[in-house]
């Protein structure tokens, strides 16, 4: 039987890993590489890395910092993938097709499409056509106005989309999308749970698996997401700040009943 | 004997995966970008992320098809398939319209059969599930039971041949894992990102390749 999933999500911005609040407030808390080794020890299902930085160029003008970061995201990516010997995601500042071929061949088994899966969604069919609907992740990034309606927001949760999340989603998935990673920009960072109406509307609107992510702040979360529907959970923050996260995270779900990766 | 083992590089493939899961067991090995490069080589991977007919068609451009089946079929060389690289073995696959595979082994690739009514079922498959039924080979030489590995993929191979399966997995309903025609051994899942059950595997077909 397929394992229920607990997946970290690495945010990286100017080479550097942060930690996220609200979609604005960016901490920087570490260096991206070793990361890597340490959730190779710990076995961890998958990882999903995701590059959050703005602009083209990549500005560190930290040489000064004992957190040096690397110029180049791709470089990130090989360094990375290297160690890597688990499954790896990665988004952030996927354009075009060659951008999806890059990360693939870099090591990556999916990519994660946000923004430009809304401004160019032929992207998410060009890149099932070639690269199959597994490797392709939409990145649905989701705001509860004050009247609880739930809109999808793009550009690093800036510009409002008019779209609900369960239209978008469908969409995405006859597109030929394969997988949903979808997140609370209302929940992030603020260690609360999980916007659990959020995933059961979307996981009841869809047939792909969909991930869940936004607002962990205790492992008891965890099977809640999965409750509520999601196929896979994952979390930021938590990673980080959290000792025996992995294992822990994982006795949650099997307590829950949640049949897991020992 | 130094061996050399090369990694076929078709534009479509996790290739620095797979030399990264080599590495990771101490065994070096080789892109592979030109099908001349094939007759030195004493083992060969195909990997592959992609769609079926992608994956064909980008063998058959750069001139893989033809090579691979004169080193592979013809002269029995030591062969892995991952994950694509298992699917295009077969007669046809029909991802995206019908289209040819290799057509080394008899049978066709399908899209993962589901009840659409279970949402705990979904398509893609995509994570770690246990295989089962495991053949006792040396492939999986000291693997122990019901182990786990990392899936990611829609469509699953049907071969005609049973004989061919050397394990099943389940996903809605029972699809096969692995297959083994002699020299050709071929996963759906995928070794180099299944840690250690994955990291083993790999050695034990190196071993094979060693111990010929």
């Amino acid at each position: 039987m397929l394992k229920t999933r607990l997946i970290p999500v690495l945010l990286l911005k100017n080479g550097l890993l942060v930690r996220s609040e609200g979609f604005e407030i960016h901490q920087i808390i570490g260096n991206p590489i070793n990361e890597v080794d340490r959730f190779n020890q710990w076995n961890v299902d998958e990882l999903i890395y995701i590059d959050i930085s703005e602009g083209d160029k990549y500005d560190l003008g930290r040489d000064d910092s004992k957190l040096k970061g690397l110029n180049d995201p791709l470089d990130i990516l090989k360094a990375v993938s290297k160690n890597c010997l688990m499954p790896l995601t990665w988004g952030g500042r996927i354009k075009d097709l060659d951008d999806i071929h890059e990360r693939i061949s870099f090591g990556a088994d999916k990519v994660t499409i946000n923004s430009q899966a809304f401004k160019n969604p032929s992207l998410i069919t060009e890149g099932a056509k070639k690269f199959g609907s597994q490797a392709i992740v939409v990145n649905i990034d989701v705001f509860k106005n004050s009247e609880g309606v739930f809109e999808v927001y793009i550009d690093r949760g800036k510009n409002p989309t008019g779209e609900s999340p369960e239209s978008w989603a469908k969409k995405v998935q006859d597109l030929g999308a394969g997988e949903i990673l979808l997140q609370s920009i209302n929940n992030d960072g603020l260690a609360k749970g999980y916007d659990l109406d959020l995933i059961s509307k979307v996981t009841s609107a869809v047939n792909i698996p969909v991930i869940a992510l936004g607002g962990v702040g205790e492992f008891s979360d965890y099977p809640k997401g999965i409750h509520a529907g999601a196929s896979a959970v994952a979390a930021a923050n938590l990673w980080h700040f959290k000792e025996l996260a992995d294992r822990l995270g994982k006795k949650s779900l099997r307590e829950a009943g949640i049949e897991v990766r020992s | 004997m130094k061996l050399t083992v090369g990694v076929v590089d078709f534009g479509m493939g996790n290739i620095q995966s797979v030399i990264n899961g080599f590495e990771a067991i101490g065994k070096e090995v080789k892109k592979i970008s030109s099908p001349s490069e094939l007759s030195d080589l004493h083992g060969i991977v195909l990997p592959g992320v992609g769609a079926f007919a992608q994956g064909m068609e980008s063998l058959k451009r750069l001139g893989f098809d033809e090579y691979l089946y004169n080193e592979v079929v013809i002269k029995n060389k030591p062969f892995l398939g991952i994950c694509l690289g298992l699917q295009l073995l077969a007669t046809s696959g029909s991802e995206h319209g019908e289209h040819e595979g290799l057509n080394w082994i008899s049978g066709k690739v399908e899209l993962m059969k589901v009840n659409s009514s279970n949402k705990k079922v979904r398509i893609p498959h995509i994570g770690w599930n246990n295989i089962k039924n495991l053949s006792e080979n040396t492939f999986f030489k000291d693997i122990k039971e019901n182990p786990d590995f990392y899936f990611v993929h829609s469509y699953s191979f049907v071969p005609q041949d049973k004989s061919v399966i050397t394990s099943l997995c389940n996903h809605g309903d029972d699809f096969v894992s692995s297959i083994q025609k002699g020299n050709i051994i071929a996963t759906q899942f995928h070794p180099e990102k299944s840690q250690v059950n994955g990291l083993k595997l790999l050695k034990n077909w190196y071993e094979m390749i060693e111990n010929a």
